[in-house]
């Protein structure tokens, strides 16, 4: 008897175990999609996304840490519970909307140029989405919020990386990038060096050889050739040794060494700068953009072609352009806002001054994340750059 | 009765696990990093030809093997002490409190060590009026997170094994002339190896996959960390990195079935 059970519970066994790698079969043949211009269920005018997303009830995104503001205002004006996923890297946030299980993203460019080359993500209507119309026009139609004249998304803010250290520990007149790269420096701060734990990281150090190595004749820090790759790559091999912690996007593990004092100096976002200043007791730092200029990024807030809740979405698109919610999120997050009637609404009445928001010159050495491509991105058929494939194994070499 | 579950689960487990090893064996988009569908074994020549793969792979099993060492060390004369020293009521404190820090949320103890292990932390602290520093974010630290996370693992085990050794063969034992280091060498050692094999397929399977306090306390990376990082964008390579613990695993699981560990699970 109990033979017999058991021979029939590894027949049904096998008999799952076949149906499975049927199913998985199955899956595997059939996702070249390809990108969709319009989104199923979507409402075709403002009335009827409003009357749909009551329906929706709610809205789930893939966000920076802290972009996300006025949730319960929005959920009170459209109905839409809006539910969030923090995201620590690029990489992160497009393994995460490939579950499939959310509506929309706040991208940056080194995400949404991949995104949109999938068709992962869809273009949208601006004229459903009110507030586009108040977007700085010099931030709209980029390559990494566009395709085709098409805009994808709306843009959600703009700010640099920044070079940040303890007062206490390293000198206050301090405006170069050298105190992260050069021997000396390493040698003064061997183990208390913060760096975030990304691949792109390389295109910071693309950025100092810039500025020190004219001879590389680097001018895109994420477009790199052979022999400015491989000079990046032996800057970062160098300095690793002496690099005490890597951030992975987790800006909670920065914020606790840069408190405590196991880390003086490094690479940071203006969010944590914002939190340990803002900290009580504060911490001591200062952040800046050194001489050289920076990486940062600008971010866009971006639609899944096949989202669940696409009306809720559209509306959470508008809402995080609104001036309320770019004043918060600038604010909150330590960035510039692209709506700037935002300005007249931050609690710091000089915020967008202090953050350069329609000062383009400032901006004119801050190189946004992107993706790194075979073809350099530009039209010269005879460069060819290294991929961001080569990034990340490299970036795993660095790490050792 | 039992069909449904079962079916559930072997769908469930095997069919993510087999698309796991499936994807091993796909390319990538460089650009996009999109999964393309063409055979290829490029990835798995990369984590064999590539130097760093092979160290931290390494780097990885020498961690398990170190932190399943203390573990033992540390668990045995705990375990021991529950099982065969301590009243009824001390017993059931002790098994409360080796499962207590099993309650709090793993990232809660991760956070609370590199407080401990800071510069400016309790560590430190102690150390400092003997001139003496320890750099806690460092594979030394991390060795002791490691221990202090998965002993309760190694604990359980160990006791549940101790306690099931009759007494009378102590007695005889000693009735025979067997000394109490004899008794424990000759007849609770041999009784006992099974359960800490047990225990040390936890804490060594546990540390090898591990990618979390890696990522929180040190900078150096392990198996865990790299297939984390490298996931996004390489998803395959990654596939084909995961291969690597799943056949440590069951090497050791293959030498624990020998030494007859399973039975005292």
């Amino acid at each position: 008897m109990r033979e017999r059970m058991r021979r029939q519970a590894v027949r049904t066994g096998l008999l799952a175990l076949v149906g499975a790698l049927a199913i998985v079969a199955a899956g595997c043949g059939g996702d070249d999609g390809g990108s969709s211009a319009s989104i199923e269920g979507l409402g075709s005018s403002l009335e009827e996304i409003q009357e749909k997303a009551r329906e929706e009830g709610q809205v789930n995104v893939v966000q920076w840490p802290g972009y996300a503001q006025l949730t319960k205002e929005f959920a009170e004006a459209t109905g839409c519970t809006v539910n969030t996923k923090d995201g620590g890297s690029s990489d992160d946030m497009i393994s995460l909307i490939q579950t499939g299980e959310y509506d929309g993203v706040s991208a940056s460019g080194n995400a949404s140029v991949r995104l949109m080359a999938t068709g992962e993500v869809a273009p949208i209507d601006p004229e459903l989405v009110p507030n586009f119309a108040d977007v700085q026009e010099g931030i709209k139609n980029q390559d990494y919020n566009s395709l085709d004249g098409e805009p994808y998304g709306v843009p959600h803010g703009r700010g640099p990386n920044y070079l940040m250290f303890r007062t206490a520990d390293v000198p206050e007149e301090t405006d170069t990038w050298g105190v992260i790269w050069e021997d000396d420096q390493l040698a003064k701060y061997k183990g208390k060096i913060s760096i975030y734990d990304d691949s792109i990281f390389i295109a910071d150090a693309a950025l100092y050889l810039k500025a020190t190595q004219p001879d590389l004749g680097i001018e895109n820090p994420y477009m790199l050739n052979e022999e400015q790759f491989n000079a990046a790559v032996d800057l970062l091999k160098k300095q690793a040794p002496n690099v005490g912690e890597y951030w992975p996007g987790d800006a909670a593990k920065q914020i606790q060494s840069f408190t405590n004092g196991d880390s003086v100096v490094g690479t940071t976002w203006p969010y944590q700068y914002v939190q340990l200043t803002g900290a009580d007791p504060p911490v001591a730092v200062k952040a800046l953009k050194p001489k050289e200029g920076t990486t940062g990024w600008s971010d866009t807030w971006m639609i899944y072609s096949q989202a669940a809740n696409p009306n809720c979405m559209y509306l959470w698109m508008n809402h995080m352009i609104s001036p309320e919610a770019q004043a918060a999120v600038a604010e909150g997050f330590g960035e510039a806002p692209v709506n700037l009637k935002a300005c007249d609404l931050t609690k710091n009445p000089n915020h967008c001054d202090e953050f350069h928001a329609d000062d383009e010159s400032w901006w004119e050495d801050v190189y946004y994340w992107t993706t790194p491509a075979e073809d350099c991105a530009d039209d010269d058929d005879s460069t060819t750059c290294k991929t961001q494939e080569d990034w990340k194994t490299a970036w795993t070499e660095i790490r050792g | 009765m039992l069909a449904l579950p079962l079916a559930w689960l072997v769908i469930v487990y095997f069919g993510s696990l087999f698309v796991l090893l499936l994807s091993a064996f796909w390319d990538t988009d460089p650009f996009t990093a999109e999964i393309v569908h063409t055979f290829t074994l490029e990835n798995f020549q990369k984590i064999i030809e590539t130097q760093v793969y092979r160290d931290v792979a390494w780097r990885t099993i020498q961690m398990a093997v170190f932190v399943t060492i203390a573990d033992i060390v540390l668990a045995f004369p705990i375990a021991y002490y529950m099982a065969r020293v301590a009243s009824r009521r001390r017993r059931n404190l002790l098994v409360v409190a080796v499962l207590l820090p099993l309650w709090a949320n793993y990232l809660v103890k991760a956070y609370a060590w590199r407080t401990i292990l800071s510069e400016g932390g309790v560590i430190n602290c102690a150390l400092e009026p003997f001139g003496l520093s320890f750099d806690g974010y460092s594979t030394v630290g991390l060795w002791l997170v490691f221990t202090y996370l998965w002993l309760p693992f190694m604990i359980l085990p160990v006791y549940a094994g101790l306690e099931r050794i009759p007494a009378s063969l102590l007695e005889a034992s000693a009735d025979l002339g067997g000394r109490s280091f004899t008794t424990f060498r000759r007849v609770i050692l041999p009784l006992a190896f099974p359960a800490v094999v047990a225990g040390s397929i936890f804490t060594f399977s546990l540390t090898l996959g591990d990618y979390i306090a890696p990522g929180l306390i040190t900078s150096e990376q392990f198996i865990g960390t790299v297939i984390y990082n490298i996931r996004g964008q390489a998803l395959p390579t990654a596939a084909a990195y995961s291969m690597v613990p799943i056949v440590v695993v069951i090497a050791y699981l293959l030498v624990a079935r020998k030494l007859k560990a399973f039975e005292s699970l």
